[in-house]
């Protein structure tokens, strides 16, 4: 089984809508939304019934049992992520702050600190007779996050339809751990970018964390005719850096539209529609190439 | 006055609220949290900038001293020590820098030393105090960023707009901690309105006060307006969507500085969440 | 000498990851003997791949055979002098007589570690 993950680096350029086309253009057997913080896929794939849902627990965390705490404070002292706050004399974990280092149970004299299982998050597992969705919700306030990518990566693999052969994944904004979890084992990333100084700033940063991890990518450029000119700094861009050059998709409002009606993209006749209809083919088949 | 630009979803404009209010402000100072992808800077253009390295603790073995006991690499809850040769090998990149290992060790044999995360950098842009930092690429937490560039704030009395980065995690969580108000921009879409109800959630666990903004509006059923109008949420002011607008955006331009009817949208917009503000102090 | 592969649940087909195999196969190429291990690292938030090789370091293996290893599990496993040698196909017992009759290649493509969130 391949994977194909959208990404963006800049939030907002359309990695969902250009996803979701995509899972329908390909008629994906596998796909998945690991954006876990702020997810979207399914407010569009229309998926029908329940999803199966775990639990997701993320490191146990710190609480302290106040009948034991003697207020003396070796917890407070020695926290490194300000995750234990003075209350009457005594002393309680953040919940929110707590990293599940375990140092306080390490120096506690009393033992009145002990790590507890903590839920972070709800995995969720749609399947029908022809396809399946893997999706998560992190819970709010939750770090772990990359874990919770790994564990939405994981459920396509064990759930997968054994004649699976492309899974397509969206993925979520930024540089940091979410995104560098989400792309291990891909096999090629389609970044989505908008032609906007922010959009090319972002754009720069996540082309260089991909290639630090060795991921083979794709560029494309939505909402291309907001600004011609930074559409073709971005084409420019990717032929100075070697970076395949996928296609455009204009900015349309008829698409917005069909996407607020929980339609994909490709399911209204609109400028929008067709450009991403050679934008799919033209990036599977640099997917094939690889 | 600190105040919060978040909205869980990206691209519906905290950026462009948070420049032109400050602007619009003068006297105010413009915190780039999203420090994993940061654009206020390019926005406002800061001059005279003085840059902190960001860095973190990691341990390093004392390797006379350590007698193969295996505490510090039993205890790590990262998995950041291994044990090869009856010695603890270090990979930095998964550490947490906790300093348990440091801490634990009976023979005094682990000490710590210094890795760069990023930098933290303060500069000016006209009155405005420009406040941003950069996560290097391939780190996995901007976290060490934020906190330098909170300490660098500090100082900050009037107006400071802290302007956060997507979602709803830690790095959202640590940018809102010390807010008077938080100010969530919405845009209209179904995307915008479901992850507008998730950081919707955050501010109350967080007990912030908060207002909305509606960006990108047009005369079409706005579904961010409707969960607005359903939950009782303060709608502090509408943006429209405005292709001038878009493309001024596009090109690094600040709309405020740029068109007459931004300075007034802006000034309105302003005045609006002082009054909020005010407001919610005396609740 | 002792030689560990990444096993599924079912003991006979490999798995893909290392970091995250459910369970390790040791073989004791002299004896015949084979032990089924737990990889405790499974659960790890991040470092898995660490842990799992530090497993095998403590069980005094030589030798690894496996699809894929990330640059950290391999830093450990190379430290500790363990040979990794890349597997071809699901199958277990293929993959141990090819490795016997000196037909695997050794592991060369070392994955970039993804922070210890890896595994395909």
């Amino acid at each position: 089984m391949r994977q194909l993950l959208i990404l963006s680096g800049k939030g907002g350029t359309g990695k969902t809508t250009i996803a979701s086309a995509f899972i329908k253009l390909v008629k994906a057997k596998a796909f998945a939304d690991c954006d876990v913080d702020a997810p979207n896929l399914h407010l569009i794939m229309n998926q029908l019934g329940e999803p199966k849902r775990s639990d997701y627990y993320g490191l146990p965390k710190a609480a302290i049992d106040e009948n034991s705490c003697i207020g003396c404070g070796s917890c407070f002292e020695n926290c490194r992520f300000e995750a234990i706050v003075a209350k009457g004399g005594k002393y309680e974990v953040d919940h929110f702050a707590c990293e599940g280092c375990s140092v306080c149970e390490a120096l506690c004299q009393v033992k009145a600190i002990s790590m507890v299982p903590a839920i972070a998050g709800e995995l969720m597992l749609y399947k029908d007779a022809e396809s399946i969705f893997s999706t998560a919700q992190l819970k709010m306030g939750s770090g772990t996050s990359g874990m919770l990518v790994t564990s939405v990566k994981n459920q396509i693999k064990d759930a997968a339809y054994p004649d699976t052969e492309l899974a397509i994944i969206d993925g979520s904004p930024g540089i940091g751990c979410p995104v560098i979890a989400s792309m291990s084992g891909v096999d090629m990333v389609l970044i989505v970018a908008e032609p906007s100084v922010s959009g090319i700033s972002d754009m720069e940063r996540i082309v260089k964390t991909a290639r630090q991890f060795g991921v083979k990518m794709a560029v494309c450029v939505n909402k291309y005719d907001t600004n011609l000119a930074n559409t073709k700094k971005i084409e420019e861009y990717c032929r100075k850096e070697k970076l395949l050059f996928a296609g455009v998709v204009p900015f349309d409002t008829t698409a917005g539209k069909a996407i607020n009606a929980g339609l994909s993209v490709i399911d209204v006749k609109c400028p929008a529609q067709e450009a991403v209809l050679e934008l799919f083919d033209a990036t599977m088949k640099l997917f094939r190439a690889i | 006055m600190k105040i919060a630009v978040l909205s869980g979803k990206g691209g519906t404009g905290k950026t462009l609220v948070s420049v032109n209010l400050a602007v619009t402000a003068v006297d105010a100072a413009y915190v780039d949290c999203d420090v994993e992808e940061p654009n206020g800077h390019l926005f406002l253009k800061p001059q005279e900038l003085e840059t902190t390295q960001v860095m973190v603790p990691v341990p390093e073995v004392n390797e006379t001293l350590c007698n193969g006991c295996r505490v510090c690499v039993d205890f790590c809850k990262f998995n950041a020590l291994a044990f090869i040769k009856n010695k603890p090998v270090l990979f930095p990149e998964v550490c947490h820098s906790c300093g348990g290992c440091v801490k634990l060790c009976p023979q005094k044999a682990m000490t710590e030393k210094a890795k760069e995360v990023g930098y933290a950098e303060k500069g000016l842009s006209g009155s405005i105090r420009f406040y941003g930092g950069t996560m290097k690429t391939g780190e996995t937490s901007g976290v060490p960023i934020l906190r330098e560039l909170f300490q660098m704030t500090k100082e900050e009395e009037e107006l400071s707009i802290f302007d956060c980065p997507p979602g709803s995690a830690c790095m959202v969580m640590e940018s809102i901690k010390d807010a008077d108000y938080c100010i969530l921009v919405a845009e209209p879409t179904i995307f915008g309105s479901h992850n507008l109800s998730l950081v919707h959630e955050l501010v109350k666990v967080f007990k912030k006060p908060f207002g909305v903004v509606l960006n990108k509006c047009t005369e079409v059923e706005n579904p961010s307006e409707t969960f607005c109008l359903e939950h009782d949420i303060t709608i502090l002011g509408k943006i429209p969507f405005d292709y001038k607008l878009g493309a001024l955006n596009s090109e690094g331009l600040i709309v405020a500085e740029e068109l007459p009817e931004y300075r007034d949208l802006f000034t309105r917009l302003l005045g609006r969440i002082k009054d909020e503000v005010t407001l919610c102090g005396n609740c | 000498m002792k030689i560990a592969i990444p096993v599924n649940d079912d003991r006979v087909t490999v798995c893909v990851s290392f970091g995250r195999t459910a369970l390790f196969m040791l073989l004791d190429t002299l004896t015949g003997a084979k032990e089924y291990l737990d990889n405790s690292a499974v659960a790890s938030q991040g470092g898995a791949g660490i842990k799992a090789a530090q497993i095998l370091v403590d069980h005094e293996i030589k030798v690894l055979l496996t699809p894929r290893c990330g640059e950290n599990a391999a830093a450990v496993l190379k430290a500790a002098d363990i040979e990794l040698y890349k597997t071809s196909g699901d199958s277990v017992e293929e993959n141990l007589r090819a490795f016997k009759a000196g037909e695997l290649p050794k592991l060369n493509d070392i994955h970039p570690g993804f922070h210890n969130h890896g595994g395909k």
